[in-house]
């Protein structure tokens, strides 16, 4: 075997686009391994991890490391690489016009009712959603590792220009039907959604889907999202206000709905009084101690819109044993999701060590390792750092999943998949595999909530019977998946 | 919102996902932007004064009208006494100038009779004692090339009537053998007097006896159209210039010889007017210097040595790095190896959004710059990507008449790595030779990251 590494320094290509790079990479002949990455510090330390010596380098620079066969070429392999890496854009009848190179020079060029969604690294995402705004536009922020400071700067001057900032680190959006971000495909219909978080608002799209599949007038006309830290004392809720003040004015929206991470105790009061004001109902469900989960927030809706909650659906509860040991082992890549499981797990089972912790001494350290019960949250930002979300790139997760499995203390594994737009085509087949291998010593119970519809692209039935089939048990709804989890570990006990 | 569009920028995949739900989407080409400028960016972003600063900059800049209202000595207009020395680019010592430069000292200092040879000024710039060295756009001035301007030479005079603000700059010697390129020899001297001598005081006549004073900035719009792009391309406006000027010229009462010798003489120097299109330049800029917050390029200017930039929000600092040798063309035999780093206020054409900026509507010299056409129109667009307007009076007839590229954003040249595209002849490296060829240049990428920093540390909170 033999290595080869070179640095490109001026090429530049998102972390989505070289991780699709990798692996086509990979399937090239001769070819054992392939990693082109920019070389940030995280990925610098995947590549020692996977022993490539890397030269001194910065993070503006390619990093191609190939490990191939004694006998294979490296000209092929790179050419591959190359190959991989022209990128794909419909040839334009004019030469001589070059796309855009910033968000004002796109939005000068034409574009009257355009959104923006920016996904650049994060110490670049306040540049381009300002050139937004400045434009009068809307702008989703998906980037994270944006400083509040920015957050703040940039949502103050969207006040003074009636836009409204979703994000920074904003998954999911809805806007008249269309996705943006990791968004789930769902019917129309007359709910409006705020929500500070990704994963929540796709668990919410996801259980209002279901069960308008048996009512037909339920269904969501936009879901806006605010990012995770809109609620908090520092922002203040601008989003939010804005956000809810849309919708108020939206006459074919009869019901809001607020979801969000767990709030400042101040900032919630305000928002509270707020909501009083509007003349649309609005649904608050905001994560914390003592308050309901997504489950029951979106049971909530159904009641308001006079509809019982249906039986939300469970697959593979036949391939769950008892809990093989007394720790409960939750690995997410929704934040909210992981939020939600640790609240309602610490009210059961006492504290949860995490690294988006309840109370900062239940942090965890780097290695993300503890002797108690533990749930990591992989799209947090200090693990994105220069590579992307594990919705898209699983690789962290799954290492961690085998570790979990070869601790003889972990009981039950409780997992979170989810689909829709911007998601990975097939995550189960990423997943399966894993969950396959990390019961194949013991049958440690899998518990797995499958955040989806069956309009998205990947196909709902299909992902859930790869994971049934890799041993899981698969749940639609978060809170009922983790009320599973809890009763194994319960009864271990 | 139901007919959405979506401009993405980052991650393609989301793109993807968006187009594959069967909406419009833009993508935006978007790279890291100059190593480590990603903190002064956001904090110059998000600076609450920097939207309306740029405003009220180009606006200012927008309305400015150059009139010609007279010729006369620098030593009367500017002030200028027996051993002060203009010349272009940011301040400079004698020690560090470069051969061109130089030689125009050198040469300046003979035609002032500091010298009677050329050679022997070396040793009194040298000494330093009795002579001074200063940036013409210290003066409110701008000089091409060498850009040298000594008390007793003749200068445009340009007004913006509306506040009653000047611009300078010396008469264009023609091409060649020329003081500007660093040439000192007597047939330059020789040129030189005679400018002072004849062509300073009839000109002089002609503008004053002209009622209606010229509007340079009127002709720069109509040369555009017809294929000058006003710095190496100056046809059109010299000749519209000479149509001003010919009638007061030949009633001004001087010798039908001598105005027949001026006359000669502009019509066969093509760039007789770029010493008009620069202090027009010079003048709009200057009215959107100093206003606070504002990113806005108001200068860009070259000393041989050094390449310089000011900007709106920063005063009267200079971002100066290495001047960069232009690629181009050569004349005769000269080559790469005996060509002066990039020399000049001429410049100040592409800060204000002309010479290469303006690319597209000068076809016909594209080859001089070893282009071609679809380059030049790729030029002038690229450029729309790091100016802050477009110029309404200075449009493109191939471009749909769109407007001029106009104000150098300082953020989005740092954003997007794409340097101001500038137009320029070659001065010779050695002084004395002249001029060596003709290309394009662009400044040193480092000067924007400087000013972008001292931006950034002006920003209030």
């Amino acid at each position: 075997m033999k290595d080869h590494v070179e640095l490109r320094s001026g090429a530049y290509a998102d972390s989505v686009t070289l991780l699709q790079v990798s692996r086509a990479v990979q399937t090239t002949p001769g070819v054992v391994a392939a990693q082109v990455a920019m070389a940030t510090g995280l990925n610098l330390e995947v590549l020692e991890g996977m022993g490539f010596d890397v030269p001194g380098s910065s993070p503006n620079d390619m990093v191609v490391a190939l490990r191939l066969d004694d006998d294979a070429d490296v000209a092929t392999a790179l050419s591959a690489v190359d190959a991989a890496l022209v990128p794909r854009r419909p040839t334009s009848g004019d030469a001589t016009v070059a796309p855009p190179r910033t968000t004002g020079a796109a939005l000068r060029r034409g574009g009257t009712g355009a959104v923006v969604l920016v996904s650049v690294p994060g110490a670049s995402a306040t540049v381009e959603a300002m050139d937004a705004l400045e434009a009068g536009h809307d702008v989703m922020v998906f980037s994270d590792n944006v400083p509040v400071a920015e957050e703040v700067a940039l949502k103050t001057y969207a006040a003074t220009r009636n836009a409204l900032v979703m994000g920074p680190d904003c998954g999911t959006a809805v806007i008249d039907g269309v996705g943006l971000g990791f968004a789930n495909a769902v019917r129309p219909g007359r709910i409006g959604i705020v929500a500070a978080s990704g994963t929540g608002c796709q668990q919410l799209l996801a259980l209002l889907h279901h069960a308008g599949g048996t009512c037909a007038e339920v269904g969501v006309r936009h879901a806006l999202g605010v990012g995770g830290r809109d609620l908090s004392s520092a922002v203040g809720g601008l989003a939010t206000r804005e956000a809810l003040s849309r919708l108020d004015a939206d006459p074919d929206v009869d019901l809001v709905v607020v979801v969000s991470k767990p709030p400042a105790a101040e900032v919630a009061g305000e928002l509270t009084a707020y909501v009083d004001t509007l003349g649309t109902p609005v649904e608050l469900g905001l994560l914390g101690r003592g308050q309901r989960d997504l489950t029951a927030v979106a049971e909530a809706v159904l009641a308001r819109l006079g509809h019982d909650a249906p039986d939300w659906p469970v697959h593979g509860a036949d391939n769950t044993g008892p809990a093989t040991g007394p720790l409960l082992r939750g690995l997410f890549v929704g934040g909210t999701l992981c939020d939600e499981s640790m609240l309602m797990a610490t009210d059961v089972l006492g504290p949860v060590r995490s690294n988006i912790p309840l109370t900062d001494d239940l942090a965890l350290g780097d290695e993300l390792l503890a002797d108690s019960h533990v749930m990591i949250d992989f799209g947090d930002d200090a693990l994105t750092q220069g590579r992307a979300h594990p919705m898209i790139d699983p690789t962290l997760r799954n290492e961690q999943l085998a570790r979990a499995a070869a601790d003889p203390s972990t009981g039950v594994i409780l997992l979170d998949l989810v689909l829709g737009h911007g998601a990975e085509p097939d995550p189960a087949a990423l997943l399966a595999p894993a969950i396959e291998a990390a019961r194949s010593e013991r049958p440690i119970p899998v518990v797995v909530s499958l955040v989806g519809t069956d309009l998205d692209p990947q196909g709902l039935d299909a992902q859930r019977d790869a994971l049934v089939a890799a041993g899981a048990e698969v749940h639609l709804s978060n809170a009922a998946a983790t009320r599973r989890a809890l009763d194994l570990i319960g009864a271990f006990q | 919102m139901s007919d959405t569009t979506v401009v993405t920028v980052g991650a393609g995949m989301f793109a993807d996902a968006v187009e594959g739900q069967a909406v419009e989407v833009e993508r935006v080409d978007w790279r890291p932007p100059m190593p480590g400028t990603e903190a002064d960016l956001a904090r110059v972003a998000t600076d609450p004064r920097r939207i309306a600063a740029n405003a009220q900059a180009v606006q200012a800049m927008l309305g400015v009208t150059a009139h010609l209202v007279d010729v006369a000595p620098a030593s009367e207009v500017l002030g200028l006494e027996k051993g002060q020395f203009l010349h272009a680019g940011p301040p400079i010592e004698w020690a560090r100038t470069s051969g061109p430069l130089r030689g125009a000292l050198m040469g300046g200092a003979a035609l002032e009779g500091l010298v009677d040879d050329p050679e022997d000024a070396v040793a009194l710039f040298e000494s330093g004692s009795s002579v001074s060295l200063e940036p013409c756009h210290h003066r409110n001035a701008v000089g091409p090339m060498a850009g040298v301007v000594t008390p007793s030479m003749w200068m445009w005079v340009l007004e913006d009537r509306a506040t009653g603000a000047r611009t300078y700059c010396s008469l264009n010697e023609g091409l060649g053998k020329v003081l500007r390129y660093g040439a000192y020899g007597p047939e330059v001297l020789t040129r030189l007097r005679w400018m002072g001598d004849v062509l300073g005081p009839l000109l002089q006549a002609a503008v004053r006896g002209t009622a209606e004073a010229s509007d340079v900035t009127g002709i720069l719009t109509q040369m555009l159209q017809m294929g000058d792009e006003a710095h190496n391309r100056n046809r059109a406006g010299t000749l519209m210039l000479l149509r001003d000027l010919s009638p007061a010229m030949v009633t001004s009462g001087f010798e039908s010889r001598d105005v027949a010798e001026v006359l000669r003489f502009v019509g066969g120097n093509d760039h007789f007017f770029l010493n008009l299109a620069m202090p027009a330049c010079k003048l709009a800029l200057d009215a959107g210097r100093d206003v606070p917050g504002s990113t806005m390029v108001v200068a860009m200017a070259r000393n041989g040595t050094d390449f310089g930039i000011q900007v709106s929000g920063t005063g009267d600092e200079w971002f100066t790095g290495p001047a960069q040798v232009a690629e181009g063309l050569f004349l005769g035999d000269y080559g790469p190896d005996d060509a002066n780093a990039d020399i000049g206020d001429s410049a100040i054409t592409e800060t204000a959004g002309i010479g290469g900026f303006a690319m597209a509507t000068a076809p016909a010299i594209v080859r001089l710059v070893g282009g071609s056409v679809p380059d030049a129109l790729a030029t002038t667009r690229r450029m729309h990507e790091i100016t802050l307007a477009e110029n309404p009076r200075w449009s493109v007839p191939v471009l749909e008449f769109q407007g001029t590229p106009t104000g150098i954003d300082v953020t989005k040249v740092c954003r997007t790595g794409i340097l101001p595209q500038i137009n320029t002849g070659m001065a010779g490296r050695v002084a004395g030779v002249g001029q060596v060829g003709a290309g394009l240049v662009t400044p040193p990428a480092e000067i924007f990251p400087k000013a972008l920093a001292a931006l950034a540390a002006r920003v209030p909170g």
